[in-house]
């Protein structure tokens, strides 16, 4: 097993600069001077301009830049954004647990929900439940994603109120906690009603972001399932005279897991990334908005920095999920 | 009172081309301490009629019978619930394919010691030492080791062993073993039958053997019969049968064995077992038969006599002769 995860991580070290490389790359294909955008409409005279050019770096030659930016990384600075004038990664690391907390809630909704119908589905397959379910699940998945949240808005926050439109906390609290997950550290601050405030705000953008992945998972649940339920084994534990749940539910689920595990690995990767339209609808501070707002302004340091981090923590739910395949199925393990 | 009493049991699967009878009105009759085979080439019904018994089939399957009885329970209103305290219990079954049998996620101690927990109330240590003694008791060395082995690191026989072990964990009154030596090689193949005869032996349980190899049976069970498309076209003591085979079909499967062989090309039953849509008018067996006539291309044989080995035929065979020809015509 540890050979196996060593093994893995040395994989990281050609990605890892694979990652570095698109990133500086491609912020810097795009069209638009960082300069030109930051002075504005005005413009800026030839001197103020190279002088802001050397300031920045940007005289230098490419490589140079890139060699730069390299060092940096070593040294664990991943630049400073030339707009707000803050090392990268401190705007990141304050805007991350925005969108981790939100993405934690979605994918555990996903997954408690997708999983469980995705196995009923193939256990009543063809029946009403399954055409139900798999035709919701379709809708779920086609639905364009900021009309949903729109959608949940009108119904439960105008026109119910049973939950907030947006942002993260009721502005009758000042919560700054140590985790910045709002919920915890609500919890932690003591203050009557913050937690139930706190959670009152997540709950139409968790819905919201979990809907596609929960349609691929229950999906792929199920036709995982399906293949599954045909196998000997399965038979042989019906025939110990087990319990449907026990058979369905373990013996069978289990051999299922694999495809459902690689499913819910990149849906992961794709909400920690940052659900842009989500996180924008509900003012959500994360940093899905954050690397929009960095692109739009080619703020180069920001995108860079933030596709690397990003980049890296999904290598790392890769390699999560490749652990777990050899935890769910020994065979694999041993490979 | 038979252990297992089965009389006119149908199994017809529903699919999108109409449906098919893959059980056509069985009997079986099983002893306590019984040792018997059920023998027919593939799609002659003999998984299918033991599966509806231990109640596996998929719901597209549709079941009949007169009488299904086990151990004086009716198996037929019986609720799923109630069915599953009794197989894997009082009735247990194993089957062709030892590899894929065993869940490849769990070990094979884990996979014993599930059917104790499920149907006896050992505890824990309890179920550890049983699950060591059954593995002793089919016969793989270093249990204790073993029980922690995952299914793929067990060669083909010894997971069809631990199968074994899994089936008798609760001293199963009724073991059903459907071709459990198929999928193993020759020299395997002779160590698991002898173990499962031997077990059959020391435990008093009933043995039902599911096979097409009519080698197997001559070395194995005491009693015979033989299915053909879903029907009973025969039943005797295992040495009778071998000597005078009444049904032509049991004849024709006799001499396509190499052993028996006595010309140099090996006799063979041409065609196949007839499907879903080429059912034969009249008896079944009829356009493979070499001694069938119009009479068999016309109607439907009836059982003979006991003598004849209930031969579902209208010319029971005697000493490799036709009977009763004389009769029709």
């Amino acid at each position: 097993m540890l050979r196996f995860v060593l093994s893995r991580l040395l994989t990281f070290v050609p990605t890892f600069f694979g990652v570095t490389l698109v990133s500086f790359a491609f912020i810097r294909l795009l069209p638009g001077d960082p300069i030109q955008l930051l002075a504005g409409e005005r413009g800026v005279s030839e001197a103020r301009y190279n002088e802001l050019a050397e300031q920045f770096g940007f005289d230098a030659p490419i490589w140079k830049q890139y060699i730069d930016y390299l060092i940096g990384i070593f040294q664990g600075d991943l630049g400073t954004s030339f707009v707000t004038k803050r090392p990268v990664l401190d705007e990141f690391m304050a805007l991350f647990p925005a969108t981790l907390e939100l993405s934690i809630c979605a994918i555990t909704l996903a997954i408690l929900i997708g999983i469980p119908a995705g196995v009923i589905a193939a256990v009543n397959r063809g029946k009403f439940f399954d055409q139900a379910l798999m035709t919701t699940a379709l809708v779920g998945y086609s639905m364009p994603i900021f009309w949903w949240a729109l959608l949940l808005i009108i119904v439960f926050s105008s026109g119910l109120g049973w939950t907030p439109v947006s942002g993260r906390m009721s502005l009758m609290y000042f919560i700054d906690g140590p985790t910045g997950f709002m919920t915890i550290d609500a919890l932690l601050s003591g203050e009557e009603g913050a937690f139930k405030s706190a959670v009152s705000h997540l709950i139409l953008p968790t819905i919201v972001l979990a809907t596609i992945p929960l349609a691929i998972i229950a999906r792929q649940t199920r036709s995982a399932m399906l293949e599954v339920l045909g196998e000997d084994y399965v038979r042989t534990a019906r025939a110990k005279g087990l319990a449907p749940l026990r058979v369905n539910g373990m013996h069978a689920l289990r051999n299922a897991l694999i495809p459902v595990v690689t499913v819910i690995g990149l849906s992961v990767g794709t909400l920690l990334a940052g659900a842009i339209l989500t996180e924008t609808i509900f003012s959500w501070p994360g940093i899905g908005k954050w690397m929009v707002d960095s692109i739009f302004r080619r703020d180069y340091q920001a995108v860079q920095g933030g596709l690397l981090i990003i980049a890296v923590i999904v290598m790392i739910v890769n390699l999560t999920v490749d652990i777990l395949y050899g935890l769910i199925n020994p065979k694999i393990r041993n490979r | 009172m038979p252990l297992l009493e089965i009389r006119n049991l149908s199994v017809e699967f529903s699919t999108t081309s109409g449906k098919f009878r893959a059980v056509d009105g069985i009997d079986v009759t099983v002893e306590p301490n019984d040792l018997m085979a059920i023998v027919g080439e593939s799609g002659s019904g003999k998984s299918v009629s033991m599966l509806a018994v231990m109640g596996l089939l998929p719901w597209t399957a549709t079941i009949t019978a007169d009488v299904m009885a086990f151990n004086g329970h009716d198996l037929r209103d019986m609720t799923a619930k109630q069915r599953r305290r009794i197989i894997g219990r009082d009735m247990s079954m194993i089957f062709q394919e030892p590899m894929s049998s065993l869940n490849p996620c769990f070990t094979v101690g884990f996979q014993i010691k599930e059917s104790l927990k499920k149907h006896t109330d050992l505890d824990r240590k309890g179920r550890q030492n049983r699950a060591i003694e059954l593995m002793q008791l089919v016969g793989i060395p270093a249990p204790e080791k073993r029980l922690n082995a995952f299914p793929h690191q067990l060669s083909g026989g010894m997971s069809q062993r631990a199968m074994i072990a899994m089936a008798l964990a609760c001293e199963p009154k009724l073991l059903i073993a459907d071709e459990p030596t198929t999928a193993l090689d020759v020299t395997i193949q002779a160590q698991i039958l002898e173990l499962l005869t031997s077990l059959q032996e020391e435990t008093g349980m009933a043995l039902i053997l599911i096979t097409h190899d009519m080698g197997v049976v001559a070395e194995t069970v005491r009693r015979v019969q033989v299915q053909y498309a879903g029907q009973k076209v025969e039943e005797q003591e295992v040495g009778a049968l071998f000597d005078d085979p009444h049904h032509p079909y049991t004849a024709a499967l006799l001499a396509a064995l190499p052993e028996r062989a006595t010309e140099r090309r090996l006799p063979t039953i041409p065609g196949v077992v007839p499907g879903q849509f080429d059912r034969p008018q009249g008896c079944l067996f009829s356009p493979r038969c070499r001694f069938a006539n119009a009479h068999c291309k016309a109607v439907e044989p009836v059982q003979a006599s006991p003598e004849m080995g209930l031969a579902l035929c209208h010319y029971p065979l005697s000493h490799g002769e036709p009977t009763n020809r004389e009769k029709a015509s």
